[in-house]
């Protein structure tokens, strides 16, 4: 018998909320806007951690500034969260160390529960989730384990992304899941009326910022355009209510 | 300690199975590839326990043995016969799943093999009351 799950909402008493951004499809930009929320939400003022749930390829760290080889892992009756430039952090690449991991249904379920059991977080304001694309394991398990669980799906304008988004978010609401609202990242707005028509709320947009990669490369999300957009929605979706 | 976390998921666990009765023993088992310290979670076990008023548990914890099998060419081996540095020893025992990253098959040398046995912790086995009430889990 597997013990873990046994333990799992206790580690998630100390956290007044746990939000999933999640998409159906890949490349739509979860990453980018999961870490940019992380350091607006910290900059409005809240207690804040990050999980990186990707678990076969994890890059919410690359985001953040940590290099997996070099950070120690600290255990405090559990496994503690690495700082992150004011967040907590917690990701499988922190074990994996950069090396390819290529894990199987079975695997990535055991690798999931053995973070969500271990990971002692502190006392936070919102624990983020990044997750992986699609309706597989890492998005089943946390709808499982995780309680009080909002998610805010991330879609572009693209076509593929639209049909995707609209698949993605009725999963969810047929699955009972609070939906806190989708965000159109690379777009102008044009997703308000695929909320309208599924009942959700449209969290805003961010439109394509050119200096993204150069500014996540040199650590400096937070001058760009990118960050501000994601700021302002963060401000108006989670830190009014 | 990482143990602690754990022990804390066993004792849960082993008090849900038994409910209202007492937990008068609990078999462990302890894969070796996440290469837990048994005095460690022994002493967490027992502590967080008896914080929950149960004394005197039996706490039994047995190794099982990490055994691999390749899904390319079938190979099997054993955890055991891997040369593996200090540092990734660590991150797979924190994370058990790191060992795919680290580890390939001695044969055809796919990283896609499967952990047939010996992964972590497994409760075997949890006895409840005196031990004459059938309790066992």
């Amino acid at each position: 018998m597997d013990p873990r799950e046994a333990v799992i909402r206790d580690r998630f008493s100390s956290v007044r909320r746990v939000v999933a951004f999640a998409s159906s499809k890949g490349g739509v930009g979860k990453t980018c806007i999961t870490c940019a929320s992380a350091l607006a939400l910290k900059e409005l003022g809240h207690r804040v951690g990050l999980l990186d749930l990707d678990v076969t390829n994890p890059t919410a760290h690359i985001v953040l500034g940590i290099d997996p080889k070099s950070t120690e892992i600290e255990e405090e009756k559990g496994v503690k969260p690495v700082e992150a430039r004011g967040v907590e952090f917690m990701s499988p690449a922190l074990f994996t160390h950069g090396e390819p991991s290529p894990l199987r249904g079975g695997e990535i379920h055991d690798a999931i529960l053995e973070m969500l059991s271990v990971t002692r977080w502190g006392s936070l304001d919102y624990l983020l989730i990044d997750a992986p694309p699609g309706m597989s394991d890492e998005v089943l398990d946390v709808l499982r384990y995780i309680p009080r669980l909002e998610f805010v799906v991330v879609a572009t304008p693209s076509p593929l992304s639209i049909d995707s988004a609209r698949r993605f978010t009725k999963f969810l609401l047929d699955e009972g899941a609070r939906v806190l609202g989708l965000v159109e990242n690379m777009g102008s707005g044009s997703l308000e009326s695929l909320c309208k028509s599924m009942g959700v709320r449209y969290l805003g947009y961010i439109p394509f910022d050119p200096e993204l990669d150069r500014a996540i490369e040199e650590g400096r999300i937070e001058s760009t355009r990118f960050y501000a957009s994601v700021r302002e929605i963060c401000r108006s979706a989670f830190h009014s209510l | 300690m990482h143990e602690w976390a754990l022990a804390e998921a066993i004792a849960r666990y082993a008090e849900s199975v038994c409910s209202s009765r007492r937990v008068s023993k609990i078999v462990v088992k302890l894969g070796t590839l996440q290469a837990i310290d048994r005095e460690v979670l022994s002493f967490a076990l027992n502590a967080i326990l008896e914080s929950d008023g149960i004394r005197g548990a039996e706490i039994v914890l047995e190794d099982e043995e990490a055994v691999f099998r390749c899904r390319r060419c079938g190979a099997t081996w054993r955890y055991s016969d891997v040369e593996l540095d200090e540092a990734l020893r660590e991150a797979i025992h924190f994370l058990p799943e790191a060992v795919h990253s680290f580890v390939r098959c001695p044969r055809c040398g796919s990283r896609d093999f499967e952990v047939v046995k010996g992964r972590g912790v497994e409760v075997a086995e949890v006895v409840c009351g005196d031990g004459s009430e059938g309790g066992s889990h």
